[in-house]
């Protein structure tokens, strides 16, 4: 632990009793809440993100118009071409199930040309040209499309979001430094009398800053686990919608290691509101002789 | 403002800086405790060149110089015993190491019973020696006083003097802009500084001490 950290009693009587004037602790508190949810939500974002690129990065679908060929067929020469792990048709009844919910039960209709589908998964690695031409010789007129064309642009949105968090986090960090500093020079407006004598005797800017230092880091210290607390009760409340959506995206909620970024972001904050106030202090001890 | 000014204090040496009200001493003591820089010439202390050294030098200097305010300037919401202790704690000194000295002190400006007393409930003259202690706990080399006796009474003002005397003994150089002529007289081996309109009129500090009139322009 820094040494400047622990003040003996003579130097906490320097400034005076009580805390530093001013809502520092609050506006770090409320800095500190808002980083911690931005930051699980940018997280989460990223989780969810990478579980639905690894679940469809090796699924494709064959489309076959309506009574172009034998699906049957097909599916054996899928199932068996080089690098295919799991092929499966989706069954007419759901395909007509699903287009249901836009066509209502004009869906059920015979008359209603219904294409088949086919989902294969390959593994990592595999020749896609061979699987193709394999579809190619068995069916012209079958498609391949890869899934995560499909999701493309979710997942680009989902990328986006995730920038716009972190964004968020710095601004917010931002905001919490500027209010340190208008913290530290009210602190020092406040102790003028006292910086002059101390100077005035001896003290050196180290001496002076260590004092302002000790007060905004207990102060930021004491805002960022408060916001964080709060923070985190406020995830738990939203713990079951995040199953939900992990149930969603296959399990994909926060880790271990995104825990521990969380944990830590009030720490960063307390660190980083301490060195801003180290340096707007000696930077107005500066103006001094 | 000052102007051509240009002296030399004896290392070890007692002067009473002397002058009308607006001659300078305040602005001359200032100059002498780093307070302020010349806007022009040049300021040499303990054999060092300090008008141009960079500021972050200035500390270890300024904690051989003792400096007695002309008002005090005692830290409000600090015991007396704290303002006392203050220059020893600065220079590094634990609570364990500045509690003998600073009683010591107190007790030697008749102060020890107010120890724990806050400088707005002490009357001008307690603050007055407060601030005294502070500037002399230290042992500094050089002690700079601007009207130490203005809020004590004669016998306290003579206590101070010794005190003052007994440093300089010691071998610290003490320099006390003053308006007391019984002080004055009282010091019969110090030097006078005497300043006018900004400017030294006994440079060399040889000016009668003490006085043949009592009038010093108080």
């Amino acid at each position: 632990m820094p040494t400047w950290l622990i003040a003996s009693p003579s130097e906490g009587r320097l400034l005076g009793e009580g805390r530093l004037r001013g809502p520092t602790a609050w506006v770090i508190a409320i800095m500190s809440f808002s980083i911690v949810i931005i930051a699980a939500a940018g997280l989460a974002l990223a989780s969810t993100a990478g579980m639905l690129t690894h679940a469809i990065s090796s699924r494709y679908s064959i489309e076959l118009p309506a009574g172009s060929g034998d699906v049957s067929r097909l599916l054996g020469a899928v199932r068996t071409a080089p690098g295919v792990t799991e092929a499966d048709a989706v069954p007419e009844s759901e395909m007509r199930a699903t287009l249901e919910r836009w066509l209502g039960p004009a869906a059920q209709s015979p008359d209603l040309p219904v294409p088949a589908l086919i989902n294969f998964n390959v593994r990592d690695g595999a020749d896609l040209g061979t699987i193709r031409q394999r579809v190619q010789a068995a069916l012209p007129s079958a498609s391949i499309t890869a899934h995560r064309e499909s999701v493309a642009p979710l997942l680009h949105s989902l990328h986006v979001l995730q920038w716009v968090a972190f964004g968020l986090v710095l601004l917010l960090s931002a905001a919490a430094s500027a209010a340190v500093v208008l913290a530290a020079r009210g602190a020092l407006e406040n102790h003028r009398f006292t910086i002059e004598v101390m100077h005035g005797i001896g003290a050196t800017d180290a001496q002076v800053t260590n004092l302002f230092q000790r007060k905004i880091a207990i102060d930021a210290l004491a805002g960022s686990l408060a916001g964080a607390v709060a923070a985190g009760l406020v995830l738990l409340m939203l713990s079951a919608g995040a199953s939900f959506m992990g149930e969603l995206t296959g399990g994909a909620t926060l880790s271990g290691l995104d825990l521990l970024v969380l944990a830590l972001l009030p720490v960063a904050l307390t660190v980083l509101a301490t060195w801003i106030a180290r340096l707007a202090v000696l930077a107005a001890l500066r103006k001094a002789l | 403002m000052l102007r051509d000014l240009d002296f030399r204090l004896s290392k070890g040496g007692f002067y009473f800086l002397t002058g009308p009200s607006g001659a300078g001493k305040t602005s001359l003591l200032k100059l002498l405790y780093l307070a302020q820089r010349p806007t022009r010439g040049r300021i040499r202390l303990f054999d060092t060149e300090l008008t141009d050294a960079p500021r972050e030098s200035l500390p270890p200097f300024r904690r051989r110089i003792g400096v007695v305010f002309q008002d005090f300037r005692l830290i409000r919401h600090m015991s007396a015993f704290d303002n006392v202790a203050l220059p020893l704690r600065i220079a590094g000194a634990t609570d364990e190491q500045v509690e003998a000295p600073v009683r010591e002190m107190l007790a030697w400006v008749g102060l020890a019973d107010r120890a724990s007393a806050r400088p707005p409930t002490l009357s001008g003259g307690e603050q007055q020696r407060v601030a005294i202690a502070r500037a002399v706990i230290n042992r500094p080399d050089l002690l700079v006083a601007d009207e130490p006796t203005g809020n004590v009474d004669a016998e306290m003002a003579q206590r101070l003097l010794h005190l003052f005397t007994a440093l300089n003994r010691l071998g610290t150089t003490v320099v006390v802009a003053t308006h007391d002529v019984g002080l004055i007289k009282a010091s019969a081996g110090a030097k006078l500084i005497r300043l006018e309109n900004g400017t030294v009129m006994d440079p060399t500090g040889a000016l009668r001490n003490p006085p043949r009139s009592p009038r010093l322009d108080a």
